[in-house]
Formats: C-alpha cells, sequence, structure tokens
C-alpha cells in the first residue's frame, strides 16, 4: 500500500519533503501473536495522523514501536532519518525527538509537576536547572496550568494531568508528538480541555500521530485518518473521505459502532 | 540485680543495637545491589542474584553464622567473634532487604518505566530518580518489619559466644540465680526497641493502604 499523499498542503517544500516517520514493512510478534503485520506508513514533517480501530487492533503497538518501547521484529522504522534499530545511542537520540503522552498519564506521583516537566531535560539534554525551569513554566503556562506548577500529580485533576504529561512531553522540545487515547481515562467534562490542548498544538505545526476515536477532533486536525484491524492498516484517507465514504465494510462497521456510543 | 548487673546488661543491648545497626545499614547497601541485580535485563545477573536470595533465605540464620565464623578460619582468615558476626548478619540481611526490594520495584507501576523511556532517561536516572523513591516508600512497612527481626534475630550471635543482650542476660541470670528477673530484664529491653519499630511499621503500612487505593 502507498501512503504518500500528493495534496501538498504545507507551504514549505523542503519540510513537505521530509518524512519524519516511515515505516515499511514493519512486523511486531507477542510471541506467537502477530500484532503488526507488513505496516508501511510514511508520515510527513508537520502532518496530523489519527489512527483508529478496534481495541486489540493494535494501534499501541504501532505506535509504541516508533520509540522503541516495544521492539519491532520485521521491516525497518526510520524517525527523523535515523534508522531506528537495537543501537542504544540512536534508540536515545529517537526518544529525544519523539514525546509520548499515555492513557493513564504516568506522571511521576513522588514528583511536583514542575520537576516532572525538568528531570528529563536535565538529565538527557544537560540544561541546568534554571534552564530547564524556564521552558517547563513556559510549556506549563501553554497548557494553561502554571499556578499547578508546585502541586503534586495526585492534587489535580484527570485534565489536569494530562495537560501536565502535554507539557512534560513538550519540554523535551520534540519533532513528534505520540497520543496513545489521551482521553480515554478521562471524566466526559475533561476531555475537551486535553483535545483544545492538543488542537492548538496541532495548530503550531506539530507532527502528530493520535490513537483516539474522538472523530470531532479527528474531523478538525487530522490530514489523514488511518484505520487499523487486527493488526493490519485497512483504510486510509482524508477525514472527509474517511467518514463521508468509508471503502472497506469493516470501517464502515466500526465507524458504525463509534457513532452508536458517541 | 545489682546496678552493676544493670550495668552489664546495657552493654549486651549496646552489642545488640551495633550488630543490628551494622547487619541493617551493610545489609541495606548491598541489598540495594541484589536487588538491582535480581531485577536487570541481564539474564545472568539476574540468576545470580536469585540464587544468593535462595541460599540465604532458604538456610537457618545459625547456619550461616557457624560457616562465617568456624569456617572462614579454615579458609585461614582468622576473624574476630565480632566481625564474624557482622559478616553473618550483613549477608543475611542483604538477602532478605535485596528481596524485599526487588519485591518493591516490580511494584511500582509499569507506566512509570514507560514514562521514563519514553523521555529517553537511561538506566540510572530512571532508577534514581523514578523507580526506587517510589519502591523504597513501597517497601517501607516490610523493611521496618525486617529490621524488627533482625534485631531479634541478633541473639543467635550468643551461639558463637558474641556477647551481646542475651548472653550477657544468661551470664547474669547463673552469676545470681535469678533466670526469671534477670530474662524478664532482658525481654523488657528487647521489646522497648522492637515494639515502638513494630508500631512504626504497622502505621506506614496503614498509611501506603490508604494512599494507594
Ligand atoms: N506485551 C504484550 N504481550 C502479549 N500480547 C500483547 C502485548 N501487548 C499487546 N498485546 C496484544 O497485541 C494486540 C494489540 O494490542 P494493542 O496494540 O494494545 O491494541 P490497541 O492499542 O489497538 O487496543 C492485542 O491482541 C494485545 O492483546
Ligand atoms: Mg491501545
Amino acid at each position: 500500500m502507498t501512503v504518500t499523499l500528493e495534496v501538498a498542503q504545507s507551504s514549505s517544500p523542503t519540510s513537505a519533503s521530509v518524512p519524519m516517520i516511515v515505516m515499511e514493512h514493519v512486523e511486531k510478534w507477542y510471541g506467537q501473536f502477530k500484532a503488526l503485520s507488513d505496516i508501511d506508513l510514511t508520515v510527513r514533517t508537520g502532518e496530523k495522523i489519527v489512527l483508529c480501530g478496534p481495541s486489540g487492533s493494535g494501534k499501541s503497538t504501532l505506535i509504541r514501536c516508533i520509540n522503541h518501547l516495544e521492539a519491532y521484529n520485521k521491516g525497518r522504522i526510520t524517525v527523523g532519518g535515523k534508522v531506528l534499530g537495537d543501537d542504544p545511542k540512536i534508540i536515545d537520540a529517537i526518544r529525544r525527538e519523539v514525546g509520548m503522552v499515555f492513557q493513564q498519564f504516568n506522571l511521576f506521583p513522588h514528583m511536583t509537576v514542575l520537576q516532572n516537566c525538568t528531570l528529563s531535560p536535565m538529565r538527557t539534554r544537560g540544561l541546568d536547572k534554571k534552564a530547564a525551569e524556564a521552558i517547563a513554566r513556559r510549556l506549563l503556562d501553554r497548557v494553561r496550568i502554571l499556578d499547578q506548577a508546585d502541586k503534586y500529580p495526585a492534587q489535580l485533576s484527570g485534565g489536569q494531568q494530562q495537560r501536565v504529561a502535554i507539557a512534560r512531553a513538550l519540554c523535551m522540545e520534540p519533532k513528534v508528538m505520540l497520543f496513545d487515547e489521551p482521553t480515554s481515562a478521562l471524566d466526559p467534562e475533561m476531555v475537551k480541555e486535553v483535545l483544545d490542548t492538543m488542537i492548538s498544538l496541532a495548530e503550531d505545526g506539530m507532527t502528530m500521530i493520535c490513537v483516539t476515536h474522538e472523530m470531532g477532533f479527528a474531523r478538525q486536525v487530522a490530514d489523514r485518518v488511518i484505520f487499523m484491524a487486527a493488526g493490519e492498516i485497512i483504510e486510509e484517507g482524508h477525514p472527509k473521505d474517511f467518514f463521508t465514504a468509508p471503502r472497506h465494510e469493516r470501517t464502515r462497521a466500526f465507524l458504525g459502532e463509534i457513532l452508536r456510543h458517541h | 540485680m545489682s546496678g552493676q548487673e544493670l550495668l552489664f546488661l546495657l552493654s549486651g543491648l549496646k552489642w545488640t543495637l551495633a550488630l543490628s545497626a551494622v547487619g541493617f545499614v551493610t545489609g541495606a547497601v548491598f541489598g540495594l545491589l541484589i536487588a538491582l541485580l535480581r531485577t536487570s535485563p541481564n539474564a545472568i545477573t539476574a540468576k545470580i542474584a536469585e540464587y544468593y536470595i535462595a541460599v540465604f533465605q532458604g538456610t537457618p540464620l545459625l547456619m550461616q553464622l557457624f560457616v562465617v565464623y568456624f569456617g572462614l578460619p579454615l579458609l585461614g582468615l582468622k576473624l574476630d567473634a565480632w566481625i564474624a558476626v557482622a559478616i553473618g548478619f550483613t549477608l543475611h540481611a542483604s538477602a532478605y532487604l535485596g528481596e524485599i526490594w526487588r519485591g518493591a520495584i516490580q511494584a511500582v507501576p509499569r507506566g512509570q518505566t514507560e514514562a521514563a523511556n519514553a523521555l529517553a532517561l537511561s538506566y540510572w536516572p530512571r532508577m534514581k530518580d523514578i523507580i526506587l523513591p517510589q519502591a523504597l516508600r513501597i517497601s517501607l512497612p516490610a523493611t521496618v518489619g525486617f529490621l524488627v527481626q533482625l534485631i531479634k534475630g541478633t541473639s543467635l550471635a550468643a551461639l558463637v559466644g558474641f556477647i551481646e543482650l542475651s548472653l550477657a542476660g544468661k551470664f547474669i541470670a547463673n552469676q545470681t540465680f535469678r533466670p526469671l528477673i534477670v530474662y524478664s530484664v532482658v525481654g523488657l529491653l528487647y521489646f522497648i526497641i522492637c515494639w515502638p519499630l513494630s508500631l512504626y511499621g504497622t502505621r506506614l503500612e496503614r498509611k501506603f493502604a490508604a494512599t494507594s487505593r
């Protein structure tokens, strides 16, 4: 399957021509179970992808292969021009450029919001405390939570925690952001504040892959929506076509399910 | 019991506390190492740590003290009783603390390691800044519980002639022919040390159960 899009939306030809992430024939096995099968995906710089599909279809596995939280077994993944293999130096370099936001936030509970944000820039990018805190304050302000900087995660609401998690990832000044169902663990009234943060990030030109079933979000920001089932990419397209005229029966069934639940 | 006899008991108590402290502190240092080896991704070091723990948990402490005290001199290492029991208790404590902390490290939610990895943190900062502080908190009740066991366990050092509280008690009991009084005092001294620790451990446990709900 080919994935390079002919629609050139970006004004800058150089950045548009450089793919940020390239996955070629990627396969991933958990023991005898094939979780990803022949995945081909190219994400251009600045592109926003929404990844959807039924539970267990391999969405998390796919994005977790990109920052090597899972090792893939076959094929090739290139991130920012670097081929992701077993070399720890390359893995580290790629992780410094790829931010990830988890469904369960995964904030460090024994550290304040500010400490959560400054730890990795200090440890991995060699910033001193002052510089790291300056970046952290700027980004906490950006996700509108600067006033909570000295609190502990447990003192915040779910939506606030997820915004902190986004700020923490942004403090690494990544080139790509991966989101794994960032609003699925939230009470409904907190979903919007997190989606708004993601939308503003998208508007600023961040390259993003978002696993989410928030179809309103997909319509608003996605350049492409990708549908997965049983470890394969079944269908992809611009949200307008994807939602109005899905080509595959499985996609139609899935969209029907999603709409019934929303 | 005369004042002098009581003083002798207190000097025994001093050695009980000294042995407990040395066993616990050096045991903690090596125990941390054992816990890190046991949870390391390297299968060989993890196995070695596993066997180390199995040996010291699977044999009586008294046998371990005998091996160090009587066994090492056979290899040409002549040891003072104090050094021998200190080594014995360090080995013993390192295995138990290693196992307690292994469990605690593994009880830290996986998401913490994943978040640290996603943030490009390497092994040491991940352990030092993220996993161990949380593991220590989780392990605190069990660690305090083990310390209480260790303090009471130091009485076994009497069997290789190390004069700690219980052996001091035996001497005084033989001298005064008043074992009931003397051993009551000895028991009371152990109790005064161990009971507050036990209470503290129970309180930590309750606090932890309350916050992890
Ligand atoms: N660590 C693992 N070990 C074994 N099987 C796994 C593991 N992680 C995921 N799987 C399996 O791989 C499949 C895809 O999982 P996942 O990527 O989490 O799906 P999704 O995110 O789309 O719900 C599922 O069937 C899941 O059970
Ligand atoms: Mg998932």
